[in-house]
């Protein structure tokens, strides 16, 4: 680590220790606003730990960041608006969710490609293995181990 | 040997390939810094009390053609010390007015602080809650940011101005600056 | 003295380290016993001298010996002893004496309990494992020795990490490395099959309890990782899909995999490359996990201290030890299909899907972890992936698996006779569509999440359940559970638990911040909660403001819960200490948050959580169920194994 991130982390490290926690008791309207906060606050990474949500960090700035999300939402903005104006600012870094564009297609979308070459994999290992196959009777209710065990 | 039964390897060395990257690029770059979404887009409006005359508001109204310079600072701030002596020496060789924007901080202690290690801003406002901050996406300190007579962000600095730092990045943004009509 | 004693002691296991992976290896290839013979003595060389390195180190922390630099950084004089035995483990130099310390114990224990098997195998799998130990005392020695002395000794040590102070820190690093370590098992008995030639289902049947046992101690770290960071962080997660946690996920994933396969290739004869290969991967993912944490190259809150020298010889030792493996499997793995055949519908089509499934599974979190490197060195821009990536994929892949399940055991080889399963489930699934529309009622509310987590439990657990019925009515009694099948039923019970847990606790969770002052209670759910103030205490090496908060249902007091906010001494880090009532159908957790106002009042977080416990108890089933399947005698070595194989390499016949 060279000595210029030793030094900014220690100043980020030296904001934590700022008397700041991750509990906010927020004035709510209801409980379907407090849900959607503490969802919308899970989806969003705390650009000082940055391996924490914003719903839990301890961070200064994670808490500034909360007041906002909270303002915004009492001032009736979207969880697509209030992530823009966020994303806007961090850039899509402060999101959890990655967005779905040119660069993340692989992301999206490698796992289901992998799946569909691995079952046509599967299908024609299965195909070519259940050729040749004497057939049994369905009736044979056989329990010896060697078929079920 | 079949194709299928080398692929396991393949993917091996793929993998072997992008961790050694990952490793020489640990070594250049500080994994934790966020690239600002803002270069090239206007700095936000801001109107913030002067320190030291909170009466007195100082914003982009006051900076509206002129490019200048935003550093954000605290004394709670370690590597602002960092810089400090560099913003001393330099500061007013730069050309561009040099703004201090006190960031979550206690008066008194800025004020201990500046007087302690020198004032080298022309002027010095202060962000008490760190909105002002936020719409520009400061996530720590010092950050330092080159805003062009137009109002656009042209560069950010994330940490320290270290002389290798202004020799190689902000005084040729400052130069790129003098360049436009 | 001692610590000098304890590197002499490195270099010395490192000497016999070489020895026992250079020779037998030899003598393997040139049928030369003499050579073969090196291996257990060597073994328990190793062993020895590496048990006493790692004494040494126990002894500097227990004595508080700051002279030596790592115990200075990871303890002081106030820590508890029984934390400074398990600081050892606590950081990055500790940790890999601790690596392989549980390495020489599982070579060992291969070692001692493999003297029925051929020896020429026997020679190549201790080979291999003295192979992977070399590679770990070299990096211990050249580039991360514990015994480096720190002169002048300071006065006092730094302090282990108030975070690992902490029963969890105690088991779970242990249990952790057993699992990670003991695939190393499986592995060193792939490659001695391929070097051996012989890919027969022998080998698959001496590998089959060690690679139960293996994954039986990994679900159990990861479970107790899981449990530690709820109990510990503060915040009422469990998993987060952090890059550490990921990369001893994508182990487990695949050792499931390896586990069900190899059960086919042992039955069948089936699959024999696929189950070298997961062998394989499987250790390779633990070295992978291995260089993740220790390399700096990706950020998490578990990662040890980095720095590019490091990265880079792990990163070489990888390179080497996988790429050799996958170079060996590509000339020697059986290109001719083995085994019988079988049906479209078969027990071997279920587990070849649940092998594709899972092997999806670990591959789509090596995307998500390994993503945003990826997207640096594509230049694509600073990408992050977390929870709800992760998240979404894995329930998608894993839902096919939790249909299928019930159907595996009741399918027959070969000819899956998959009518007949389907009838016996048919009463199983009625009973699931009761249950989700019971609960869409009960607790429909809370969401799809709930409904799911209900029919998944039910269905899952009523296929187990529909399986010893049907084996208790069909087998001859006195034979109708083997040990095997037992493992089996108490693993896939703990599925249903886990499943059901995950979502339900998922769904019906809540979490609340209060602003309380003395005396004021709130309401959350059918419980309340009055604070009662905060008091100041001390514990041996910190100061703490302790809060309680009375718990009643009704007007009947439960407990008094006792959150603190702790200063370790030296850091003045404050941590969060919960106050967590365990319940086997609920948690309730309390946290303190700040002083707020001149009143007394402090933001408290209060969370109830249904059905949290029952994510770890499935956990703990599955793991019993490792360790039941792998005592089956049908794994014991016959008396006649060390006879010259005989026509085993087959194509086809059981």
């Amino acid at each position: 680590m060279t000595l210029l991130s030793r030094v900014v982390l220690a100043t980020m490290l030296a904001m934590i220790m700022l008397p700041a926690f991750a509990v906010d008791p927020l004035p709510f309207k209801d409980h379907a606003e407090e849900l959607r906060f503490q969802e919308l606050t899970r989806e969003l990474r705390c650009l000082v730990c940055q391996n924490e949500n914003l719903a839990d960090s301890h961070a200064p700035l994670a808490k500034d960041l909360r007041l906002q999300v909270f303002e915004q939402m009492q001032a009736g903005k979207s969880d697509a608006q209030i992530k823009e104006w966020l994303t806007d600012r961090y850039s899509d870094f402060v999101l959890y969710d990655p967005p779905l564009r040119g660069g993340t297609m692989l992301l999206w979308f490698g796992p289901f490609v992998l799946l569909l070459i691995g079952a046509i994999v599967v299908a024609m290992i299965v195909r070519r293995r259940s050729r040749g196959l004497p057939r049994i009777a369905e009736s044979t209710q056989s329990m010896r181990d060697e078929d079920w065990a | 040997m079949t194709f299928s039964r080398l692929l396991p390897l393949i993917g091996l060395i793929a993998l072997v390939a992008l961790f050694a990257f990952g490793i020489r690029w640990n070594m250049n770059h500080d994994q934790r810094e966020v690239l600002s979404p803002l270069i090239g887009k206007p700095a936000p409006e801001f109107s913030l009390p002067v320190f030291g005359e909170t009466s007195r508001n100082y914003g982009t109204a006051d900076l509206r053609g002129k490019p200048y310079l935003i550093n954000v600072f605290a004394s709670w701030c370690i590597a602002c010390r960092e810089e400090h002596p560099l913003l001393m020496a330099e500061g007013a060789r730069l050309g561009v007015p040099l703004v201090g924007l006190n960031y979550k901080d206690e008066p008194t202690d800025a004020k201990r602080w500046l007087a302690q290690f020198g004032n080298p801003y022309d002027t010095v406002i202060v962000d008490y809650d760190g909105r002002a901050a936020i719409d520009f996406g400061v996530y720590g300190a010092p950050e330092t940011f080159l805003v062009d007579a137009a109002g656009i962000i042209r560069y950010k600095r994330i940490g320290p101005t270290t002389p290798d730092s202004l020799r190689d990045e902000l005084l040729p943004a400052i130069a790129a600056l003098k360049a436009l009509p | 003295m001692l610590p000098e004693l304890g590197n002499f002691a490195l270099i010395l296991a490192a000497l016999l380290a070489l020895a026992q992976c250079v020779l037998p290896i030899i003598g393997a290839h040139r049928r030369d016993a003499a050579l073969m013979a090196v291996a257990r003595p060597a073994v328990i060389g190793q062993f020895v001298f590496v048990a006493l390195a790692y004494l040494l180190l126990t002894v500097a922390f227990l004595s508080q010996d700051f002279s030596v630099a790592y115990v200075a950084q990871n303890s002081n004089l106030r820590l508890p002893f029984y934390y400074r035995v398990s600081a050892v483990w606590g950081a990055h130099e500790g940790s890999l004496l601790l690596w392989i310390m549980i390495l020489n114990i599982w070579t060992l224990a291969v070692a001692l309990r493999s003297k029925r098997l051929p020896q020429e195998f026997m020679a190549r799998v201790l080979g291999v494992m003295g192979f992977v130990s070399l590679g770990f005392l070299l990096f211990t020695i050249l580039t991360s020795n514990p015994f480096n002395r720190a002169l002048p000794a300071p006065v006092d040590g730094m302090d282990l990490n108030p975070v690992l102070q902490d029963p969890g820190l105690i088991i779970h690093p242990p249990m952790l490395y057993m699992g990670y370590v003991g695939f190393s098992v499986a592995f060193a008995f792939a490659i001695a099959a391929l070097l051996g030639g012989k890919v027969d289902r022998k080998w698959v049947r001496w590998s089959r309890p060690w690679t139960n046992v293996a994954w039986a101690f990994l679900t159990l770290g990861i479970t107790l990782g899981s449990w530690w960071a709820y109990s510990v962080l503060g915040w009422g997660g469990w998993w987060f899909w952090d890059p550490v946690e990921n990369a001893s996920f994508m182990p487990w994933l695949i050792g499931t995999a390896l586990i069900h396969s190899q059960a086919v290739t042992e039955k069948r004869g089936s699959f024999r490359a696929w189950t070298l290969l997961l062998a394989i991967i499987a250790f390779s993912l633990s070295l992978l996990g291995t260089f993740l944490v220790r390399s700096g190259v990706l950020t998490s809150v578990h990662s040890f201290a980095s720095d590019p020298e490091r990265g880079l010889f792990i990163l070489a030792f990888l390179a080497i030890t996988v790429g050799g493996s996958l170079l060996i499997y590509a000339l020697r793995a059986p290109s001719v299909a083995g085994g019988e055949p079988f049906a479209a519908v078969s027990r071997e089509t279920a587990l070849l899907v649940n092998n594709l499934l899972f092997t999806c599974a670990a591959a789509m979190v090596l995307i998500g972890t390994l993503y945003p490197l990826l997207g640096e060195a594509l230049n694509l821009g600073r990408i992050s992936v977390g929870p709800p990536y992760f998240g979404f994929l894995f329930v998608v892949l894993m839902t096919p698996i939790i249909l299928l399940l019930p159907f595996g055991p009741l399918l027959r080889w070969r000819e899956g006779q998959g009518q007949r399963a389907t009838r016996l489930l048919l009463p199983v699934f009625v009973v699931v569509v009761l249950g989700a529309m019971a609960s869409a009622l009960l607790v429909g509310d809370l969401g799809l999440k709930a409904i799911a987590g209900t029919a998944a439990g039910l269905w899952v657990g009523l296929g187990v359940l529909a399986f010893v019925v049907q084996r208790w009515r069909l087998a001859p009694a006195g034979k109708r559970y083997t040990l095997e099948m037992l493992g089996m039923i108490i693993a896939h019970a703990g599925v249903a638990i886990f499943v059901s847990g995950v979502l339900i606790t998922g769904a019906a969770s809540v979490e609340k911040d209060v602003r309380l002052a003395p005396g004021e209670s709130v309401q959350v759910g059918d419980l309340g909660f009055r604070f009662d103030g905060i008091e100041h205490t001390e514990g041996p090496n910190f100061k703490a403001d302790q809060g309680s908060i009375v718990v009643s249902r009704g007007d009947r007091e439960i407990e008094t819960l006792h959150p603190q906010k702790r200063q370790y001494g030296t850091n003045s880090q404050v941590q969060t200490e919960a106050a967590i009532r365990a319940g086997l159908f609920r948690d309730v957790y309390v946290a303190l948050g700040e002083p707020l106002g001149d009143d007394g009042a402090w933001a408290v977080r209060i969370y109830v959580k249904p059905l949290i416990r029952w994510v770890w108890l499935g956990g703990l089933l599955m793991m019993l169920g490792g360790f039941v399947a792998a005592a089956d005698r049908r794994f014991r070595a016959r008396a006649n194994e060390r006879a010259p194989v005989a026509a085993e390499v087959l194509e086809g016949r059981p």
